[in-house]
């Protein structure tokens, strides 16, 4: 019995009650070490309370069935994205949180003591990189992708729809991993690069890395999926005229990011494979002896890692070029100019991983050349931002919600930049290295680059996917808070770090940091009223959706195809696949009066993908995997990963995969469109944010022709 | 259709239209999904060449390394990489399945016996003390060459799969469409097994 | 072309790969077996058969061409190319420049 529980780890492997936070607090010694246990206790209950409000909320609404039937096993697109946005809004919130707790540390852990043990601040920076990157990030820009890019090329839905809830089944496990190890601790203390030797068995033999090691393993793979999908969409599925110098920016940049998913995330998935190897099996990668060398790591983490950052802001440029094309009520300028700079942006990012670790002791040649290749990134990046600006020059700009998002972004982004610049140079970042001012160049391209984007994409697409506005008077509260509380949390930073504080402490005993320290806290909760603000302006919005209502789906006088649907818009997307005759093909068909409809005898049967379980199942697999290799389990482990190849050959043999919307029923939907946008009063830009603007938009041209 | 507006390399021609209007999109994409593995490959040989002198005092590849194995391994998957390529001839040309079946039943006795020969030079190595655990060479070596043979037995358990859907199904669009993608794997995993003889085994033993 | 042509053409592809393939493999063993030139030629010797032998088989076996056909996977795999070259040879670059200033 003994034997058979050592060697297959039956029933619970290495889980034991000590997994349990509230065991941190039986154990503790000293206050801060009491507080500590409470904040992890605190964390998980709020993580199983949250968890046990929404089964309970789902049960009584009897939402179950609809969640299964609707939602859970979609492979429409639409759905897709809007899962991935309501989980990256989710995994926000933890991720946010736990800034918050790491910035008060900094306050209080001054001169020792204060509210987290160093592993368990360890723990805290670790997930909350983890958490932003893979899980906020990722999910939030594939999301955006998701929705609008089919809509944009005049798709129907993405190349493959099954592989799409795939790849976002198995993001959702790798979260659900990281919500998991917020109950049965601990995670990783490594960082969110699980640099070895912090994560190798013979420092940290816990069940930690590991955790680490499968979650993010399991995004990694469902974003390969990801890019795959995205690519073969945009190269195969766009509509007749679609081509590829007519579509629009945002369908660029989500090209040359799914590129970079497509090559960037195999060097991650090595680099996980690999450390794990070491753990499970007792293999030589990174391991201090037996002819390790765990520079590699390093060097593998960092061929992912650096196109990485591009793959989460090149969709954000996309949304940005879209932003100020529309609220300044012109073409975009420079499109040309924009979609080189983007391609060079995206080759680039493969030619400079070095400069994340340029003090790791190899020849000064080798950084120089790395060096300068990052400084040549400065060169296509400042090309968009001229772009931008000249978009807006002698437009009729309106400081709409996602505009005051993107003039706030062109201040700040270009300070990050230039700040990149500065430590783009190999002897600045000598002094610079692992000290907070990295921390504050990074989040200063991250949050005004990537997150005011993904908002601003949000606060404009969302009218299309649910059919009503988000409210404004909370919109411009949000924002006011992010962009007020990004500079008050990170600009600090930037001294501290020149100060020479190193990131990653739970302590210090230096006090001229301290008042700095505090700045940076009182930022972080402005940033966190941001984020409040945006779940309130989410409750208002559903209130009073009447009042917000856009069926027309024009709220913005969009120029691109999607705004020529129905808000919310129908599972098929288009009536008939559009022909586009040049770029801006909304714009171009409202200034002639026409629709995106089909004459009266144009419409046709359209097949559609039926809904597949497959993605729910191997995502429940892969967290079921997950889990039992973390803890051991081998007698489980065993069977799981023989289902994964049966459960695929299974999906193999699914015939009749489509189902038949007939050409009756399309008809029947748009004649009822036309008419209601017949009925429909046009509103002119002044009245885009009153109770007129019903989605009908009087184009610019005409009205500027007033 | 024009010849030159289809999708290149293997392809299913006029007499299969409706699949081969699929194929484009699917094969394209199995393509790119390809070249995504190319990169794993890459690096991992890219590794092993890094880590080739790590042999930690533990026996190096001319102890290890067995030459006139590597030669049959090579000879049985070029064989079967046209073996594979007579099976889509058979399938995009012939009006029955049959020699599509057989020569895919060809590639796939030589595929299972490279599979076999590379078993027992693995045993071989582990018998000698070349175990993963004994240093960074051994663990680069069996991180790269495994993986690769692990390739070519989940493609035989695939080709198997596509034999089960055929009996149920018949050659339908979905068989032929999965016989493509099949054979741009198995012409992929011989691209990388010439990477691997080259860099690993000539590379080890010159 | 008639389709039984076209079928012909294509056997004697393979054909023609199988052989080029044997050409650039068999001398690569034989040097080896036989200790037929001093070590650094024959990895040259060989680095040049590989090179060679993948290209004969992306255009005999998976018949991709530079000319009269769609461009996209050309592109796709010279961009792989690319990204492998810059993967593969920055990690060597990297790891042998710490391993020479580590000795």
């Amino acid at each position: 019995m003994n034997t058979w529980s050592d060697v297959w780890g039956f029933p619970f492997g290495r889980l034991t009650w000590d997994a349990l936070p509230v065991m941190d607090i039986f154990k503790a010694d000293g206050r801060t070490e009491l507080l500590s246990g409470i904040t992890g206790t605190a964390a998980a209950g709020m993580a199983v309370l949250g968890f046990v409000l929404v089964v309970i909320l789902i049960t009584v609404k009897g939402w179950w069935r609809p969640l299964w039937s609707e939602w859970l096993t979609s492979v429409d697109h639409k759905k897709i994205g809007i899962m991935y946005i309501v989980f990256s809004f989710v995994m926000l919130a933890r991720a946010l949180a736990e800034a918050f707790v790491m910035r008060s540390q900094q306050v209080v852990g001054h001169d020792g003591g204060g509210i987290v043990m160093p592993e368990h601040f360890a723990q805290l920076f670790t997930t909350h990189g983890t958490i932003m990157i893979f899980f906020m990030a990722m999910p939030f820009l594939t999301g955006m992708i998701n929705f609008a890019m089919p809509l944009q090329i005049g798709a129907r839905d993405v190349a493959f729809p099954v592989l799409n809830s795939v790849s976002l089944m198995l993001t959702i496990a790798g979260g659900v991993i990281l919500m998991v190890s917020l109950v049965l601790e601990p995670f990783s203390t490594g960082g969110w690069t699980g640099y070895p030797p912090y994560t190798e068995l013979s420092y940290n033999p816990g069940a930690g890395p590991d955790y680490w090691i499968w979650a993010v393993t399991l995004s990694s793979v469902g974003s390969t999926f990801t890019g795959l999908n995205f690519a073969v969409t945009i190269y195969k599925k766009r509509c007749p005229g679609m081509t590829l110098m007519r579509m629009p920016l945002f369908t660029w940049t989500s090209l040359c990011t799914s590129i970079l998913m497509i090559f960037a995330m195999p060097p991650l998935t090595i680099a996980t494979a690999l450390l794990a190897l070491d753990r499970y099996m007792g293999f030589h990668f990174f391991t201090n002896g037996g002819g390790g060398n765990m520079m590699n790591y390093a060097n593998l983490f960092w061929l992912f890692g650096h196109p990485e950052v591009y793959i989460l802001i090149l969709p954000a440029f996309g949304i940005w070029s879209e932003v100020f094309a529309t609220f300044s009520g012109k073409t975009l300028y420079g499109y040309t100019a924009l979609v080189i700079a983007t391609m060079a942006i995206a080759v680039l990012s493969f030619t400079v991983w070095v400069h994340h670790f340029f003090t790791m002791g190899q020849s000064a040649n080798l950084n120089a050349a790395f060096g300068i290749a990052t400084m040549l990134i400065g060169v296509p990046t400042g090309v968009k931002i001229y772009d931008w600006m000249l978009t807006m020059y002698r437009g009729r700009v309106r400081i709409s919600v996602p505009m005051l998002y993107a003039i706030a972004f062109l201040f700040l982004f270009t300070i990050g930049g230039l700040s990149g610049i500065l430590l783009a140079n190999p002897t600045i970042d000598y002094q610079t290295h692992n000290t907070l001012f990295l921390v504050a160049h990074f989040h200063n391209m991250l949050i005004p680059g990537l997150l005011y984007g993904m908002i601003a994409g949000y606060t404009m697409w969302f009218p299309k996917a649910f059919g009503f506005r988000l409210d404004e008077r909370w919109g411009y509260r949000a924002a006011w808070c992010w962009i007020i509380g990004f500079m008050g949390a990170f600009f600090p930073l930037y001294v501290l770090g020149l100060m020479g504080m190193p990131r990653r402490m739970s302590g210090y005993f230096t006090g001229e940091w301290l008042p700095w320290t505090i700045i940076a806290l009182g930022g972080a909760a402005v940033i966190l009223a941001g984020f409040l603000s945006l779940i309130v302006q989410l409750w208002v919005s559903v209130r009073d959706r009447k009042r917000l209502a856009v069926p027309v789906g024009d709220p913005w006088d969009g120029r691109s195809l999607e705004w020529g649907l129905p808000a919310p818009a129908p599972e098929w997307n288009f009536p008939a696949l559009p022909r586009v005759e040049g770029r801006d093909a909304f714009a171009t068909l409202k200034a002639s009066g026409r629709d995106l409809g089909p004459p009266e005898d144009g419409f046709e049967d359209i097949w559609l993908p039926k809904n597949a379980a497959f993605g729910p199942v191997i995502g429940a697999l892969g967290t079921a995997l997950a889990f039992t290799l973390t803890w051991h389990m081998w007698w489980a482990v065993l069977p799981l990963a023989a289902l994964v190849p049966l459960v695929i050959i299974a999906q193999g043999f699914r015939r009749n995969t489509e189902k038949r919307i007939p050409a009756e029923e399309v008809r029947k939907e748009w004649r009822a469109f036309r008419e209601l946008a017949a009925r429909t009063p046009r509103v002119p830009r002044s009245s885009e944010y009153t109770r007129d603007n019903r989605g009908h938009a009087i184009p610019m041209a005409q009205e500027a022709a007033r | 259709m024009n010849q030159k507006t289809r999708h290149p390399g293997l392809n299913l021609g006029p007499k299969h239209q409706s699949a081969d209007d699929q194929a484009e999109t699917e094969v394209f994409g199995f393509w790119v999904f390809m070249m995504s593995d190319a990169i794993l490959f890459g690096l991992l040989m890219a590794t092993y060449v890094v880590m080739r002198p790590n042999t930690n005092g533990g026996p190096g590849p001319q102890e290890l390394f067995e030459l006139k194995s590597i030669f049959i391994e090579t000879m049985l998957l070029l064989t079967s990489s046209v073996a594979i390529g007579f099976s889509h001839l058979a399938l995009k040309h012939e009006p029955r399945p049959v020699k599509m079946v057989l020569w895919l039943l060809v590639a796939m006795a030589l595929a299972l016996g490279f599979v076999g020969f590379e078993v027992h030079d693995f045993l071989k190595m582990f018998s000698e003390g070349g175990t993963p655990q004994r240093s960074g060479f051994l663990s680069a070596f069996f991180a790269l060459v495994p993986l690769h043979g692990l390739h070519v037995t989940f493609s035989c358990l695939w080709a198997v799969a596509i034999l089960g859907q055929m009996l149920v199904y018949g050659l339908d669009d979905r068989v032929k469409l999965s016989m493509v993608r099949l054979a741009v794997l198995w012409h992929f995993l011989d691209i990388v097994w010439i990477g691997i003889f080259s860099i690993v085994y000539i590379g080890g033993l010159a | 072309m008639s389709a039984a042509d076209e079928k012909r053409r294509e056997a004697r592809s393979y054909l023609i790969g199988y052989a080029l393939a044997l050409a650039l493999t068999l001398p690569i063993f034989a040097l080896v077996a036989w200790d037929l030139l001093p070590k650094v030629a024959i990895w040259w010797a060989t680095g040049v058969a590989a090179i060679v032998q993948i290209v004969v088989h992306f255009r005999f076996f998976l018949h991709i061409r530079l000319k009269g056909q769609k461009q996209e996977d050309l592109h796709l795999i010279l961009f792989t190319t690319l990204i492998l070259l810059l993967m593969g040879g920055g990690t060597l670059w990297l790891l042998w420049n710490l391993h020479a200033r580590m000795m």
